[in-house]
């Protein structure tokens, strides 16, 4: 194939715009994995966690969130696009019901969601889900 | 500042190894430390609760650590499964070390 001049620049400014666009989602998504990692010691495999959450948050300053992991001894949620990724770690006995546990959390913007749950034995899980926020939950 | 009070839903009975759904609040600002004062433009420092803890006849049952993306006024809900009669008791600790809590009895049949 003939790689004319127009074919060029339309190339060079296509990989620009992607490379400006990957800047900022990387450095947040480079703390969720740190966190994950952190937490589960490595890279989870995805399934087997429970994200339950609005499609559509009206207002992020208040999002209903429930996680849920058969037999999980701790779960950890995260939200990828807030300042700082970690939202909070529920822990449980054998005196709970289930794993399963709910709250309310505060979103930045529409976002994803990240769930991991590390079972009694050590392996662990993980899960995403994308929130869509109207009104963002960190003004200031 | 606002009193801070907490609330918690625990049913007064329940059936030995039935599973009961607890429901708990507390009124609290949960401020981020990101938030700027409108006035003077200045960070207001960060006053979260960063731990919430329920203990049955003093076993810890169900704990969260909490971060500044937990919303104002937090709000949890668990379930647990019991064996005997006992208290409920709820602890939040805040950044600034104070603990507020509240005890509940529930009488298991």
């Amino acid at each position: 194939m003939q790689m004319t001049r127009r074919d060029l620049f339309a190339l060079a400014a296509g990989l620009a715009a992607a490379g400006l666009i990957q800047v900022p989602a990387n450095a947040s998504e480079d703390a969720v994995e740190a966190a994950i990692k952190k937490f589960a010691g490595g890279m989870p495999e995805t399934g087997g966690v429970e994200i339950g959450a609005p499609e559509i948050a009206e207002n992020g300053n208040t999002v209903p969130i429930e996680v849920a992991a058969d037999g999980a001894a701790s779960i950890m949620i995260l939200a990828a696009g807030n300042p700082s990724p970690g939202v909070g770690t529920f822990h449980f006995t054998e005196m709970c019901a289930e794993s399963r546990a709910s709250t309310r959390i505060r979103l930045a913007s529409t976002q994803d969601i990240v769930a991991v749950a590390k079972m009694p034995d050590g392996s662990t899980k993980m899960a995403r889900r994308e929130v869509k926020v109207t009104i963002g939950g960190c003004g200031g | 500042m606002a009193k801070i009070k907490p609330r918690v839903k625990v049913p007064k009975k329940a059936k030995a190894g039935e599973a009961i759904t607890i429901k708990t609040l507390i009124s609290h600002p949960m401020e981020s430390g990101q938030r700027k004062d409108r006035k003077t433009g200045e960070l207001i420092p960060r006053k979260i609760i960063n731990k919430f803890v329920a203990k049955y006849n003093g076993t810890d049952v169900f704990w969260m650590d909490m971060e500044p993306a937990v919303a104002a006024n937090p709000y949890v809900e668990f379930s647990v499964k019991l064996t005997e009669s006992g208290t409920m008791r709820f602890e939040w600790t805040d950044d600034d070390g104070s603990v507020y809590d509240i005890e509940k009895k529930i009488s298991v049949a």
